[in-house]
């Protein structure tokens, strides 16, 4: 479902970060144009 | 052979400072883009008591565990709970006593904050009434003394901010106005206001210190900061300093002292350190300070603003620990190989590779697992604050997360998780104050209820941010473990 799409990916660092967002979206062919985490404390 | 390091004493400090909650990042962000959201501020402000009265607040200096804590319905802010301005750990200082302090925190000439006498008489009385601080009241000097002018109001070019208690103004607060502050930005009225707050509120949390330890100041060997301020001018911004002139503003005359930088885990970092210059029999009294973020007052005032509540971020907090050898009685801090949790830099950002370098690998280097420890303690901020403005409870993400790493490390059955997480866990009670929530909270109460033979271990895991100083994309982890001394 989601393989060659791109992603814009926005994490959070005490929830879920954008990384292991991203590392999920890659491992399902997803190509990640974009990636931040926000910290909020 | 050196005993091992033992976290001796420790103190919590809070400053009510209503007023300072315009001068935080983003209130004074929001404030230039229109200034209506002054008089918004100042209307969302809690009165002296009632910050007093707050249930969080109050387990932060000790008068609640955090268990008691979480036995009290929520909303916090609206319970009538009996609340003392001081506590098994520390106090909730009133505004005015800590103008009294910032004051004296001010060693430049001209000074940063100069005041007429009858300012500064109100400002001395403060400090004469408060037990701990009436011997800085005498150091309060007039302004004959020290070539001060009056509160007049100065000229506009100088962008100095007007500095006011309880309604009543005591004057500006200035930049460097020397020639050599001329011109850098970082000498200006608001950077120094923000290290001023780090200095004063350091001294107050080092002040109960040694107070609690019954220590004269001069016994103080080592002093190590570990606040979120960039001192310094325009040639080394973030130079440092501030350990040493909490020290000197306290009388630790026999104590150097250095900084510890890492973001929101530089207590951790510092008490690391700290515990490991204590083990290798460099110093013997080694304090860890922590003083209070301006930066970081009104973080979330909009949300407040936006639910017409009032503006629960209005405190600065600050921690003082007393790191020495064994004394028989007090915590170990577990300094074995191992034993203290690193993030390497090839570790990368997910969090199970985090949680995994920093949880799991000292606890198998301790041949320990995640069950053997009694309580841990993450970052601990306040929830109330943290939910209201929409981050959710950030304390409570990253017990699911210690929870989820039991479970695949197959120390937990994924059944027990919520129930683990129960008894291990704990609610947030520190405001918004970055550094100042990270794990370090919970010492107090550790030490606490480790000497009534309620928990054996605790482990403080402290995550920072790295990635907001634009130089990396990395965020770091610190963690160590506090036992029950084997003595005791």
């Amino acid at each position: 479902m989601l393989h060659m799409k791109k992603a814009i990916v926005f994490g959070e660092r005490d929830d879920i970060s954008g990384t292991t967002v991203s590392t999920c979206l890659k491992a399902a062919g997803v190509e990640i144009v974009y990636e931040d985490t926000a910290c909020f404390v | 052979m050196t005993s091992p390091p033992v976290i001796k004493n420790c103190s919590y400090c809070l400053a009510h400072v209503p007023d300072l909650v315009q001068y935080g990042s983003k209130p004074r962000r929001e404030i230039m883009r229109d200034p209506a959201i002054r008089g918004s501020i100042a209307r969302a402000l809690r009165p002296y008591n009632k910050a007093v009265c707050y249930p969080p607040n109050q387990t932060f200096i000790g008068n609640l565990s955090p268990d008691e804590l979480n036995t009290i319905p929520r909303p916090w802010f609206t319970r009538e709970t009996t609340g003392r301005n001081t506590g098994r750990f520390g106090e909730i200082l009133d505004q005015t006593t800590f103008f009294g302090l910032l004051k004296l925190a001010d060693v430049l000439n001209p000074p940063l904050f100069p005041m007429d006498e009858t300012a500064l008489a109100t400002l001395r009385e403060s400090l004469a009434d408060h037990p701990l601080l009436t011997g800085f009241a005498s150091r309060l000097e007039t302004p004959h003394q020290n070539g001060e002018n009056s509160t007049q109001q100065p000229s506009p070019q100088t962008s100095a901010l007007a500095m006011h208690s309880e309604g009543k103004r005591y004057g500006w607060f200035h930049g460097d106005e020397r020639a050599e502050g001329v011109d850098d930005e970082n000498l200006g009225p608001y950077h120094l206001l923000e290290n001023s707050c780090t200095k004063t509120t350091g001294a107050l949390a080092l002040s109960w210190l040694l107070h609690r330890e019954q220590m004269a100041p001069e016994k103080v060997d080592f002093l190590i900061s570990c606040g979120e301020e960039a001192c310094g001018d325009r040639y080394q911004r973030g130079g440092g300093g501030m350990a040493k002139a909490i020290g000197e503003m306290c009388g630790c005359s026999n104590a150097s002292g250095m900084d510890i930088k890492n973001f929101c885990a530089a207590p951790a970092s510092a008490i690391v350190t700290a515990a490991a210059m204590v083990k290798a029999g460099l110093h013997k009294r080694v304090v860890v300070v922590g003083g209070g973020s301006l930066a970081k007052l009104g973080m979330k005032f909009q949300s407040f603003l936006e639910h017409d509540l009032p503006i629960l971020d209005d405190c600065l907090a600050c921690t003082a620990l007393l790191i020495s050898g064994d004394d028989g009685v007090s915590p170990i801090i577990r300094l074995d190989p191992g034993a203290v949790g690193k993030v390497p830099i090839g570790a990368g950002n997910t969090d199970e590779s985090v949680f995994r370098h920093y949880l799991l690998n000292p606890l198998a280097a301790l041949n320990l697992q995640c069950t053997d420890i009694d309580r841990y303690a993450a970052e601990l901020q306040n929830p109330e604050i943290m939910e209201f403005a929409g981050s959710g409870d950030v304390t409570s993400k990253n017990y699911r997360k210690i929870g989820a790493m039991a479970v695949l490390a197959k120390q937990l059955e994924k059944s027990e998780m919520d129930s683990w997480i129960k008894k291990i866990g704990m609610v947030g009670f520190a405001p918004t104050q970055g550094h100042i929530p990270s794990a370090v909270p919970y010492i107090g109460h550790a030490m606490e209820a480790m000497h009534r033979g309620e928990i054996k271990r605790a482990m403080f895991l402290s995550r920072a941010s790295l990635f907001l100083n634009r130089c990396t994309n990395l965020l770091d982890g610190v963690s160590f473990i506090l036992e029950r001394n084997p003595k005791c």
